[in-house]
């Protein structure tokens, strides 16, 4: 019962955060200096697409059915927030017209999603098989190098390793793609390996610097579990190091993991936003950069809303997981 | 049986050793409750852990002997172990029993996971169904439900969760089990619940307990013999009975003398001053500095611990 | 004085490694700069595409900027930003962790409400949204205004959490009731609980606002007008600084932010441990 009103609170908050959001991004275009559609009109004019009078009206009247900006303040912001959550439509993509915005943000996101998930993965599983290792026995020579090595890796931004990664692998050792070119037919062994090949250093940059940090923060952990009663406990009890590393020490070090993974997807996802960019990789990073250099604003609003969805759902995600691992929180 | 022969355990290197233990000779015997008391900082915690063979975070034997020999309750045989070596035994011939802290059992295990972990092969056999139903039946002799199992640490009482750990220890099977302030911090009630469930589980199996606590009164319940520990050394041992009837050492005087009694009105005396420093301690009787009967000879050296009367050494040389 | 010597000694490695390097990116980035021949950003003031020399110590770029003084001023743009973002973020979100925390109640609800909801909205698409508006570009000025947005939140959190477990503590009831004033309780007895903590995140939040610009600068959306780390690295690739092999061109800056962002985290940890060791030697 009590865990029903758990997910029944935090379904709330995720709603609650999701309309935040998005009031924040109703309100970014009214505060420019600019009206938002004259400056996008410019823009579009600027890209020396001819259009006629009636032409611009029609594309007046769409931008500011975008931006929600007939009738009043109130009712601009209630259909702006009706229209992004329960209807998902983002109108057309003015530079891939009349691709719906959704398509190709459907198109983009398992790219995002996958690249990320499976960087994040890697990088969770071996930063906290490291760190642990090197929490337990600080004092070894393997444990102190790879705490030097993650303290070195985890503040360096993730662009500038995506820098220099593709500095080495793709220029002066040429093994990778510089920019992400995908082949082969739907579903054949090409296509897949095509999509690991591309994928390896636009990943590798995510996970090297997630992985720092996950050392860090692990090896912290472990180092004060290491002083609890429970482990001196299970120690008299004369169990082996192994057992109270894996039963003792693992679970207890991995759990504040969880809710610090929460804490960390907004600024992962800033990541792989870059790093996609950087790489050419086709998700949401891309696409967003794309709206933003053709002036595609239906585009822009729609990955931007969605980012700030998929975010607020991954966060909540987790945390309903968190309970159901934690018999603190289940069995109240 | 497990004997301390002039053992001298303690904390730092040789030239500047703390002695928490200091030259101690006491023997426990088999199917016998010996409790140990004294203040805080008299040592009796590491004399715990010497006994238990725990000599980790710094903890070292620097002389004297620790000799541990005990006859397996399944088979029958003999086991001998001494020093750090007794490690060796643990949750087999020895198990512990820990002061119930919220912290002290693995937060995320349930207790029936907590009970089977560790446990030596003697007590493994059959099936795992087998093996739980064995435990559920062992906690309900000793009046547990069955449903404390399948609890996590969190879910159970302050008293339960000393319930607990009496129990994860006893179903061991041991020889000796040593207890470390197993009722601080509890309720009176409580307290003696969990005094007579470990006096319960001691008949039964026949073994040694050792309990330590600052608490007379918890020797008084429960304990066969009592060991009076002040400052690293061992003052006065004998059955408890005869101690709390007639104390002989002047410090064991003084603590009985400063409990309560029943429809006595007013504050009873306590002892004046603190026990010396481990560090550096006096040279000659350590509690000579508090002991109202102190001469010079005390000052000057140490009184050995002797047998004054038929069984119960006192160490004063006035006794 | 002897309060700061004592703060060194017996300090972490790392914190003097982490020092060292921060000192040598304050000469670069505040000392240096003021001597620099002239604005190091306009174009064609030194010969175009130089290899290092004795006149130009780390060559010229192929708009005839010297990248020596270039880096200079990057480099104190890019700390001024980050410094000034995490100063104010650390003051909005302290003023507001307290005020949640002890406030309680309705306030409290609705401040904490804003900050967990802050952290799960992805600040970078948001700036490349403001961004957009705003022509393509961003100033400065209004990045550092959104980062303070996005960055109060993690310092307000952990004030909060510290008043909150303040509040029940015994001594600042005895404070309280002796007739000490709110202020005089908030500097005597709660700010050196987070003086420590703070410290770290303010070193944090530096870093975050530093790389934040510096990635919108990365894909062209920071302010052209100004040099910062990043920019500098965008004209590099924007100018195929790769593949005309002027490694140091687009080196030089990615160097000057690893060391920067390793030396503030090894004072950032360093810090920490240290405050951990006070707190266990207490």
């Amino acid at each position: 019962m009590r865990l029903l009103r758990y997910i029944a609170g935090r379904l709330v908050v995720y709603l609650l955060v999701i309309v935040f959001g998005l009031t924040i991004l109703f309100f970014v275009p009214r505060l420019g200096p600019t009206d938002p559609v004259e400056a996008m009109l410019a823009k579009v004019a600027a890209q020396g697409a001819y259009m006629d009078a009636s032409q611009v009206d029609r594309l007046r009247e769409s931008l500011a059915d975008t931006f929600g900006l007939n009738g009043t303040l109130l009712e601009q912001y209630w259909a702006f927030i009706k229209r992004i959550l329960l209807t998902g439509d983002f109108g057309p993509s003015l530079s891939m017209y009349p691709t719906p915005v959704m398509e190709l943000i459907l198109n983009a996101l398992p790219w995002t999603f996958g690249l990320l998930l499976t960087s994040t993965l890697i990088a969770w599983v071996l930063g906290n098989f490291v760190g642990l290792l090197a929490g337990w026995r600080p004092e070894s020579n393997a444990a102190k190098a790879m705490e030097g090595v993650a303290i070195f890796l985890y503040p360096i931004p993730y662009y500038i390793l995506a820098l220099v990664l593709s500095i080495l692998f793709s220029y002066v050792w040429q093994i990778f793609p510089l920019t992400t070119t995908i082949r082969g037919a739907p579903w054949s062994w090409d296509l897949i390996s095509s999509i690991v090949w591309n994928s390896i250093l636009p990943a590798a940059s995510i996970v090297i610097v997630v992985f720092g940090w996950w050392v860090i923060s692990v090896k912290a952990q472990t180092s004060q579990l290491k002083d609890e009663e429970f482990i001196r406990y299970a120690r008299l009890k004369g169990l082996s190091q192994t057992r109270i590393l894996t039963r003792y020490v693992l679970p207890n070090a991995i759990l504040p993991q969880i809710t610090f993974l929460a804490l960390q997807i907004g600024l992962m996802f800033n990541g792989s936003l870059i790093t996609e960019i950087l790489f050419d990789y086709p998700g949401l990073g891309l696409l967003i950069y794309t709206a933003v250099l053709q002036g595609d604003f239906n585009l822009l609003m729609g990955t931007i809303s969605l980012s700030v969805i998929a975010v607020a759902t991954a966060t909540m995600v987790i945390d309903l997981i968190y309970p159901l691992i934690d018999p603190r929180i289940r069995h109240r | 049986m497990i004997a301390l022969e002039n053992a001298v355990v303690g904390y730092g290197p040789d030239k500047a050793f703390i002695a928490a233990v200091d030259d101690v000779t006491i023997t426990i015997g088999d199917n016998e409750i010996v409790g140990i008391a004294g203040e805080s900082g008299c040592g009796k915690s590491t004399l715990l852990r010497a006994l238990y063979g725990d000599f980790t975070h710094g903890l070292r034997q620097r002389g004297g002997e620790i000799n541990a020999r005990f006859t397996d309750a399944g088979t029958g045989t003999t086991v001998e172990k001494r020093g750090a070596n007794l490690s060796e035994l643990w949750w087999d011939q020895i198990s512990y029993v820990p002061q119930g802290s919220m912290s002290v059992l693995n937060p995320l295990m349930k207790v029936d996971k907590q009970i089977i972990d560790g446990l030596p092969k003697r007590e493994k056999h059959g099936s795992r169904a087998d093996l739980r139903k064995r435990i559920a039946n062992f906690l309900k002799g000793l009046g547990l439900e069955e449903s404390v199992l399948e609890a996590y640490p969190h879910q159970l009482s302050g008293g339960m969760r000393q319930r607990v750990l009496v129990a994860i220890a006893a179903f061991v099977n041991p020889r000796l089990i040593l207890a470390d302030e197993p009722t601080t911090a509890l309720d009176v009630v409580v307290q003696k619940r969990i005094l007579l469930m470990m006096v319960e589980i001691q008949r039964r199996l026949k073994n040694t307990l050792v309990l330590v606590s600052h608490d007379l009164g918890v020797h008084y319940q429960i304990t066969d013999r009592l060991a009076i520990a002040y400052a690293g050394k061992i003052v006065e041992i004998g059955p408890t009975q005869k101690i709390f009837a007639a104390p002989s050492h002047p410090y064991t005087q003084a603590l009985i003398a400063a409990l309560p009694r029943v429809g006595e009105k007013g504050q009873r005396s306590g002892l004046e001053g603190r026990p010396p420093s481990l560090v550096k301690p006096p040279q000659g009787c350590r509690f000579a500095a508090r002991c109202p009967e102190a001469q010079d000879i005390c000052r000057a050296q140490s009184p050995e611990l002797k047998m004054r009367s038929a069984d119960r050494p006192v160490a004063c040389h006035f006794r | 004085m002897q309060r700061i010597t004592s703060m060194f000694h017996n300090a972490p490695f790392r914190l003097y490694l982490g020092i060292l390097l921060l000192v040598l990116c304050v000469i670069l980035g505040f000392i240096l700069p003021w001597f620099a021949p002239d604005n190091p950003l306009t174009w064609y003031t030194a010969p175009r595409n130089q290899e290092s020399s004795l006149v130009y110590p780390l060559g010229t770029t192929s708009l005839g900027q010297d990248i020596f003084w270039l880096l200079t001023w990057a480099l104190r743009n890019s700390l001024i930003l980050g410094l000034a973002v995490a100063f104010f973020s650390t003051l909005i979100g302290v003023f507001l962790g307290l005020a949640a925390g002890y406030a309680g109640g309705i306030l409290d609800r609705f401040l904490s409400f804003c900050m967990d909801a802050l952290l799960c909205v992805p600040s970078l698409p948001i700036l490349i949204l403001l961004a957009a508006l705003f022509g393509g570009q961003l100033s400065l000025p209004v990045i550092g205004v959104a980062l303070v947005i996005f960055n109060w939140p993690y310092p307000a959190r952990q004030v909060r959490a510290v008043a909150l477990s303040m509040r029940e503590r015994e001594f600042i009831n005895v404070a309280w009731f002796s007739g000490e004033s709110g202020v005089r309780i908030l500097v005597r007895h709660i700010f050196p609980y987070i003086a420590g903590w703070s410290a770290a995140n303010f070193i944090n939040t530096v870093l975050v606002g530093v790389t934040t610009e510096s990635a919108l600068a990365v894909i062209g959306l920071s302010s052209a007008t100004q040099a910062t780390l990043g920019t500098m690295i965008y004209w590099a690739i924007e100018y195929q600084a790769l593949l005309a092999e002027r490694y140091v061109w687009i080196g030089s800056p990615v160097v000057a932010v690893l060391l920067l962002f390793i030396g503030l985290f090894l004072v950032s940890s360093g810090l920490t441990m240290q405050s951990a060791a006070r707190r266990l030697g207490l």
